[in-house]
């Protein structure tokens, strides 16, 4: 094939790509958007083949042909709820593949030639170093991702590691460096040991990455891998050296790189400052006893919030735990049947991942008109009679604001204490991730309602219905 | 300008140019946009597909394969799972 007729081929899926995205950021254009990337990636994939010419093509079509079938199946066995854990393991998936193809220039180079020259000087400096990179990224994304996927499944809880920081910078450098030894050496087996070692050190920063990360945390360390699955692409253009991929990787990496900016502007700290390790720290947390909490249950709930005119509810990651997005929603269906205003106030990070909130109440077939962001919502919060905080706790502490000392200070949160009546669904008094008592809790205009967030939405919205039948 | 300079170039602009495209994405699509991204990141795909280009098992091919199937659930998988979610967003209004 005419070589600029295949340059100019890319261009095209690179533009089909820049305007795909474009178009993926705005509710009105985004599923077109989602479907010229798509054609994009086709035209890339097609172009590629073509190209190759005279080869044989067994293991490519084997490749690809798996490849289809499990993606396929796998979204198509999903149920709507598993929507964000999917997104996490096909994350992981391409940072995996941008470290094969690393690994298997260098197998290629170093293992199966029959020179004894290193990759550095097969390969040339260039090549051989953003391999590693993106070998490093690759197989990060890949830990970190899986980690995250079973996280958002609940298999695993947040764990604690000693010395995290020395931890993840002793498996960082020697990554860096088993990466360095074995593009180095022209010795074949010290290359092999070396690459191994590179992948398992490498698999090691993912999980050192994430086991900690929770909470309002864990959407900053998704979108930053979400960035990375980006820039491993990029790494491993770079070793190929092909523009397609590096213009590809590197517009994913900046995307994901402007999404974990907003989370982290949504929280008030740097990037620097949640990689470091989690809420606290130095400054004194405030873990004294719980003095006058009240608590009741659906009955009385349902009582107080028939004879509201606005209602909000505020959803937080124990919603999603719970799968009581549907509840939810026949709570709101209920109370708008009683012609109560009803809305859900969504702060930025609740939920464990960028959107997390949205993405769940959109299965339950909430209207996203219902939906209101944290600015939008606050000044209307003191004109609201009941606020129905589900499975939420960070992001509605009013410590952040009264409390200059506290680990969450200057977090912006959803003011909720200013409305009339709270009611907070939670299975106990245990504190969120910031390990800091909820102040709300302690309001006398806060009742506690104890008890799984779906079983207790259910109740309230059979009570409710109870109502509008009367 | 040499191979690694046009590399570079590339990079710096088209990391600006991801910038550019992402400011002010509503929230309601943060999940979908990482989603979508994602499966864009699968272009190592083109990568991939380099080589695993002859019959012989070797280590290279295996891994070479691997990455085409791994690629290809990322690419497949992610814009089919992209496109279910915003289904979900678009049917009302």
């Amino acid at each position: 094939m005419n070589p600029d007729l295949v340059a100019v081929t890319a261009l095209v899926s690179i533009a089909l790509f820049v305007v795909g995205l474009k178009r993926l950021a705005r509710i009105r254009t985004a599923r077109s958007g989602n479907a010229l990337m798509a054609g994009g990636m086709l035209l890339a994939v097609v172009l590629t083949l073509v190209e190759q010419g005279g080869i044989d093509w067994r293991w490519i079509v084997g490749g690809l042909g798996v490849g289809a079938a499990v993606g396929v199946v796998v979204v198509v066995r999903a149920q709507a709820t598993q929507m964000p854990e999917i997104v996490a393991r096909f994350n992981g998936y391409g940072g995996a593949a941008s470290a094969l193809v690393a690994l298997s220039l260098f197998w290629a180079a170093v293992v199966e030639s029959s020179s004894a020259t290193s990759a550095l000087d097969a390969l040339g400096p260039v090549a051989a170093l953003t391999g590693v990179l993106s070998v490093v990224i690759g197989v990060t994304t890949l830990s970190g991702s899986v980690l995250a996927e079973l996280k958002l499944r609940g298999t695993v809880g947040d764990g604690r590691i000693p010395v995290r920081s020395l931890v993840m910078g002793a498996a960082l450098v020697g990554a860096l460096a088993l990466g360095v030894l074995s593009v180095t050496t022209s010795d074949v087996l010290t290359a092999e040991l070396g690459l191994a070692g590179l992948v398992v050190a490498s698999l090691l920063v993912g999980v050192v990455l994430v086991v900690p990360i929770g909470g309002a945390d864990m959407p900053v360390v998704i979108s930053l891998l979400n960035s990375f699955s980006g820039l491993a692409a990029a790494a491993a253009g770079f070793a190929l050296a092909d523009p397609l991929l590096i213009i590809v990787g590197t517009i994913v990496g900046a995307a994901g790189l402007i999404l974990t900016q907003i989370m982290c502007v949504a929280m008030n700290r740097s990037l620097l400052n949640v990689m470091i390790g989690g809420f606290g720290g130095d400054v004194a947390a405030d873990t004294s006893d719980y003095v006058s909490i009240t608590s009741s249950d659906a009955e009385e709930a349902a009582m107080v919030m028939e004879i509201a005119e606005r209602v909000v509810i505020v959803p937080g990651y124990g919603l999603a735990q719970a799968r009581a997005q549907t509840a939810a929603y026949d709570v709101a269906k209920a109370l708008q049947a009683l012609d109560i205003d009803v809305r859900f106030a969504i702060h930025p990070v609740a939920g464990r991942m960028p959107g997390h909130m949205n993405v769940v109440l959109a299965e339950a077939e909430v209207p996203y008109e219902l939906l209101y962001e944290m600015d939008q919502i606050n000044q209307d919060l003191p004109q609201t009679d009941v606020v129905v905080v589900v499975g939420a706790n960070d992001v509605v502490n009013p410590a952040a604001n009264t409390q200059p000392s506290s680990p969450i200070a200057g977090m912006p949160i959803l003011d909720v204490a200013t409305a009339r009546r709270v009611f907070v669904i939670k299975r106990s008094l245990s504190p969120g991730y910031a390990g800091i008592k909820n102040e709300l809790f302690d309001l006398p205009n806060t009742t506690m309602l104890f008890g799984d967030a779906k079983e207790v939405l259910d109740q309230l919205a059979v009570e409710l219905q109870q109502v509008a039948k009367r | 300008m040499g191979e690694v300079l046009v590399s570079l170039y590339l990079f710096v602009i088209a990391g600006f140019l991801g910038f550019e495209l992402i400011n002010k994405v509503p929230p309601t699509l943060h999940t979908p946009l990482m989603s979508g991204a994602n499966a864009m990141s699968g272009i190592t795909i083109v990568g991939a597909l380099t080589l695993a280009t002859v019959a012989d098992a070797r280590v290279s091919v295996l891994l070479g394969a691997a990455a085409i199937a791994l690629a290809t659930i990322n690419v497949v998988g992610g814009f089919l799972v992209t496109d279910r979610m915003l289904a979900t967003f678009r049917t009302r209004r």
